[in-house]
């Protein structure tokens, strides 16, 4: 698959927006499917249906991931949301007896504001990508390839191990404030 | 043009050997366990210790009607036996057999690749779990998700102490890096991905999310013919993997006391073999696990003993160089 990858990658030389590449028109299909996926996500009535078009998004953004050399990154992105916070989310749809068919209250009156939130998101992204890149061109083949796990490693524990770390412990907060949170849970049910 | 063709025969290679190795490990386990435990059954067919056990089988399922139930989300529960096989598929073309270019195809994040990639054909039984609309299947989903919850995360540290010991996440890289001594510094580990391996697979003693004799087979109760036929050559596809990783990971490979020009792919098949052995013998000695009881191991025996392990693999590291 990677192979296959570098040799269209490598067809990259003269780049311009009007003459897209292969790996280009691959690119954006990708991104369409992923997109179309993520739609039907949020709007499908079928709550394990959701889950399951949850996958093809993130596989789908996964594969772009690939297409951009970031080898490790996807199949991170694979390992961390597709093999254990869909497996997680399909555990409590399993739980809490998901129907097969339609749920009739599968039906949010947040919607219109959840719409807002996501689209105010998605603009603050799209700037702050648009604004730090601006016409930079990033060549994805070369002798040195960006995406790769040693590169990927010498960039977060060279450059950023500060906010590398600071995540961590971030995350350390999140994990113990959700047991201290469970077991509170427990002591009330005791009573 | 050479360079598709060699693409094509790597994939064409990996294909059959995916199509044969199941079926011999499949084969083996018949012939195993009917002389652990005396059974007389599989050793009649076909005269000769029962070859023909696995065609009569082929054959019966072949000829069992596809049954979809009534109450079930009908393409869900078609999808789901793929969902599970496919991935073992996939992690295949990363394995290496022998050193040099002997691997489908070399991917540079190895170890995530194969890790990742493992972990999405679990979904297959949660679908199947699911779909069918039937509350033992129910059951049997929740057990494995339970079950990949817990197993995950030893698995995946007991992994990256074999990354850290070698400096490389690439698997044909971890072996080259291989030394025999590695074999007692990384043991623990060792151990530890093994157990965590057959609980991902579902393999006795920790099969509770199958449990044929409380819960019917779990997620796959509704299945009949073929698409069962598909689930039962994944766990087989995965106990091929699963002793490959094992191999590739911990035994060193094609490393071997002799004849590691030329013979190494022999020695990865041969510790393969011993492996997948293992895991049968498993099966036929010890009893089932009850789900609180895996739960327990994973959570206070695997994970910090898999944590012991990365610390000392880090020290050892930091002394020798």
């Amino acid at each position: 698959m990677t192979g296959a990858m570098t040799t269209l990658a490598a067809s990259t030389a003269p780049h311009g927006f009007l003459s897209p590449t292969g790996v280009e028109i691959v690119f954006l299909l990708v991104g369409l499917a992923t997109l179309g996926a993520a739609v039907v996500t949020v709007t499908t009535k079928q709550l394990v249906h959701a889950a399951l078009w949850l996958v093809v998004a993130l596989g789908g953004l996964a594969v772009e991931y690939l297409l951009l050399t970031a080898e490790f990154i996807a199949w991170v992105q694979v390992l961390i949301y597709v093999g254990s916070v869909v497996v997680l989310l399909l555990f409590g749809l399993m739980l809490t007896k998901a129907p097969i068919g339609r749920s009739p209250d599968a039906d949010s009156g947040n919607r219109w504001a959840a719409l807002g939130v996501a689209a105010a998101a998605a603009a603050a992204l799209v700037w702050v990508v648009v604004d730090a890149f601006r016409t930079t061109w990033i060549g994805l083949d070369g002798d040195a390839p960006q995406g790769t796990t040693k590169v990927s490693g010498e960039i977060l524990f060279r450059h950023w191990v500060l906010p590398f770390e600071a995540l961590s412990v971030l995350l350390l907060a999140a994990l113990v404030g959700a047991i201290v949170l469970s077991r509170k849970r427990d002591k009330e049910g005791e009573r | 043009m050479s360079d598709t063709l060699d693409v094509v025969l790597r994939l064409l290679a990996v294909f059959v050997v995916f199509l044969v190795l199941p079926l011999v490990i499949g084969q083996t386990e018949h012939k195993v366990m009917a002389h652990m435990q005396g059974r007389l059954g599989p050793m009649y067919a076909g005269g000769f210790h029962g070859w023909a056990q696995l065609v009569a089988d082929g054959v019966k399922f072949a000829q069992k009607e596809d049954i979809v139930p009534a109450g079930a989300d009908r393409r869900i529960f078609q999808l789901a036996p793929a969902v599970a096989l496919l991935p073992y598929l996939l992690v295949l073309v990363a394995i290496p057999v022998g050193p040099g270019n002997a691997v489908g195809q070399v991917v540079d994040a190895g170890i995530f690749f194969v890790l990742a990639v493992m972990g999405v054909g679990v979904l297959g039984s949660l679908m199947a779990g699911w779909a069918s609309a039937n509350k033992f299947s129910l059951l049997g989903g929740l057990r494995t998700a339970a079950q990949l919850m817990a197993y995950e995360l030893p698995m995946l540290l007991a992994a990256a102490s074999v990354a850290m010991a070698a400096g490389t996440v690439s698997l044909p890289g971890i072996v080259d890096a291989f030394h025999w001594w590695w074999v007692p510094w990384q043991i623990v580990g060792a151990v530890v991905f093994f157990v965590a391996g057959l609980a991902e697979l579902q393999r006795p003693p920790f099969d509770m999310p199958v449990a044929d004799s409380e819960i019917i087979f779990g997620a796959y109760t509704e299945y009949t013919g073929l698409r069962f036929a598909l689930f039962l050559l994944s766990e087989y596809a995965g106990i091929v993997v699963l002793c490959g990783l094992t191999t590739v990971l911990f035994l060193g490979g094609w490393h071997g006391p002799f004849g590691a020009d030329g013979l190494g792919w022999l020695w990865t098949l041969l510790k393969t073999a011993v492996l997948a052995f293992v895991v049968i013998w498993l099966r036929v000695t010890y009893p089932r696990l009850r789900e609180d009881q895996l739960q327990k191991l994973a959570w206070t025996a695997l994970i910090p003993l898999a944590l012991a392990q990365i610390a000392l693999t880090g020290v050892v590291k930091v002394v020798t160089q």
